[in-house]
């Protein structure tokens, strides 16, 4: 028998709502099968935690007296450089912005002790940050400088908006070459020293509705400790990636952009983070609650780690050079007992992603539901599949011949 | 049976000879390499754990002092500050002794085991949220 969202929803304002956790329901339909858990779960928490470099926000800070116009000049948060390209007061800064004079690599590899995504942390744990302007003066917005301190609960807006979040699936990183390489998935060991993965597996939001049934345009998420919306499909969408029999993606595929209220979220799960030789970038929390239809979404949803497989990639070569070449496929069940084989060698494995803190929002979720706090919405409008499916493809690139 | 972890420090003049050898030979202890470097011509050091009879670790350790090796015990303290980490597994994947190690791989909780530390600082750099910290 199939459920309505609003059916759903009615449960959850009674407080009668029976939800469990991605991994709780795996169990469940071993045990009862998928036909039986359809009719008695209502909703299914999914939750994922790990470094998601597509990441920012974007606020109003206030007109000054005099006015400034901020749009056309510069902008440092802590020092990181915001983006100015818009009206007067509004700003956006990235995860992995950098202070103009951080060395970067020039000694590698490089500390990225401090970032944009650092900067986040401390305005959402509600740290005093300067901010300073210099601008060109316009009739209407005379003013040239500004330096001063701001605070998240002064700001008219506080915006966490993030163009890629919540990767369907992701690489497990190698390194084939002789020497110690530093990725955004880790320092990873001379000659197969170390595997590093980075999803969630069975808890990951987009894994548990592989075509994206429930999950789509404006569906309301738990994001950052707080709630969010699905805003758009997350930039590098590729719902055409190849799939297994049970429907999950043997590469990255799907993405979401997501956007919501940074005044409402946590320090504690916007997370700044820096990958020693590659950069600052924002570990987000982010939880997906699925509403049971019937029992096509429980059996999508009950899908366990050894049903999941990645990709094994060089980051030495293939990765850097875009070569497509893969080293084999693992699952993550085998990836989580710590050590996976490649090329007949065994490999120990890390997450980058924490599993740990992914149940954590699953079941943060799980609670603010059965309470009747969080509500289920229907989707504004399908990501785009099939026939809409944007192409990722690689950039076409047409070199600029300088004139003489 | 007791156990200990020094740290020594060779002069220059003592590189070429075996002494740490004379520990197993003279002394009856087994001791545990947890790093070393040691180059020509140049001061040595040693991280050593001892294990053995009581008086045997201190003979030993008077031995090496006689021969002009400098002798402390392991002082440097790797902290965690649990508050910051985010709880990935990026110093898994580094930490050379499996201090740093997944407690069980249900809940695939990463956690910290000082007695198994050799302080060679190796999780500092690649942690991502650098919650890890050096204490002398």
């Amino acid at each position: 028998m199939a459920k309505t969202i609003a059916e759903i929803n009615e449960k959850i304002k009674r407080g009668q709502a029976v939800v469990v956790n991605a991994e709780e329901i795996i169990e469940l339909v071993r045990q009862k099968g998928a036909a039986q858990v359809a009719r008695e779960v209502d909703v299914v928490t999914t939750g994922t935690f790990g470094p998601m470099c597509s990441s920012g926000a974007y606020f109003n800070f206030g007109h000054t007296k005099p006015k400034i116009k901020a749009g056309g000049g510069t902008a440092l948060l802590n020092g990181v450089p915001a983006y100015t390209g818009w009206a007067a007061v509004d700003l956006y800064l990235g995860a992995t912005a950098l202070p103009e004079d951080d060395p970067r690599n020039k000694i590698h590899p490089g500390e990225f002790a401090y970032g944009g995504s650092h900067v986040i942390e401390e305005l959402v744990a509600g740290k005093d940050v300067r901010l300073t302007v210099e601008s060109y003066g316009t009739d209407c917005y005379p003013r040239r400088h500004l330096d001063t301190w701001i605070n998240i609960k002064d700001l008219n807006e506080a915006v966490l908006f993030n163009s890629r979040n919540a990767y369907q699936n992701y690489n497990v990183a190698v390194n084939l070459s002789g020497k110690t390489i530093y990725t955004y998935l880790g320092t990873l060991k001379p000659n197969l020293g170390n595997a590093n993965y980075c999803s969630a597996g069975q808890l990951s939001p987009l894994l548990n509705d592989p075509f994206y049934r429930t999950i789509g345009l404006g569906t309301r998420i738990w994001l950052g400790g707080g709630v969010g919306y699905v805003a758009w499909q997350g930039t590098q969408f590729n719902p055409n990636a190849p799939r297994l029999a049970n429907g999950t993606p043997k590469r990255p595929a799907g993405t979401l952009a997501v956007i919501g209220d940074l005044k409402q979220m946590k320090a504690r799960w916007l997370k700044g983070v820096s990958f020693v030789g590659y950069g600052t970038t924002l570990n987000v929390g982010i939880g997906i609650p699925i509403p049971v239809l019937d029992e096509e979404v429980v059996k999508y949803a009950a899908v366990a780690d050894a049903e999941i497989t990645a990709a094994v990639v060089d980051y030495s070569e293939a990765y850097p050079q875009g070569k497509p070449e893969v080293l084999g496929e693992v699952n993550y069940a085998q990836l989580k007992t710590g050590e996976i084989e490649v090329k007949g060698k065994k490999v120990p494995t890390a997450g980058i992603s924490s599993y740990k803190n992914a149940l954590i929002i699953a079941n943060d979720l799980k609670e603010q539901i059965k309470k009747g706090e969080f509500l289920l919405t229907e989707k504004v409008a399908d990501l785009p599949t099939g026939d809409r499916a944007p192409a990722f493809k690689l950039l076409n690139e047409r070199p600029v011949k300088e004139a003489n | 049976m007791a156990a200990k972890k020094i740290v020594l420090t060779f002069p220059k003049a003592k590189i070429d000879k075996p002494i740490v050898y004379k520990l197993i030979k003279d002394f009856d202890l087994v001791f545990n390499i947890m790093k070393a470097s040691i180059t020509p011509d140049q001061e040595g050091h040693m991280v050593l754990e001892l294990s053995g009879e009581p008086d045997h670790i201190d003979k030993g350790i008077k031995f090496l002092k006689e021969q002009g090796v400098k002798v402390e015990p392991l002082s440097k303290e790797i902290k965690v500050d649990w508050d910051k980490c985010v709880q990935c597994g990026a110093c898994v994947a580094i930490c050379p002794t499996g201090a740093l190690h997944v407690k069980d791989r249900k809940t695939m909780e990463v956690v910290f085991d000082p007695d198994k530390c050799i302080a060679c600082e190796l999780c500092i750099r690649p942690c991502p949220p650098r919650a890890i910290k050096v204490h002398f």
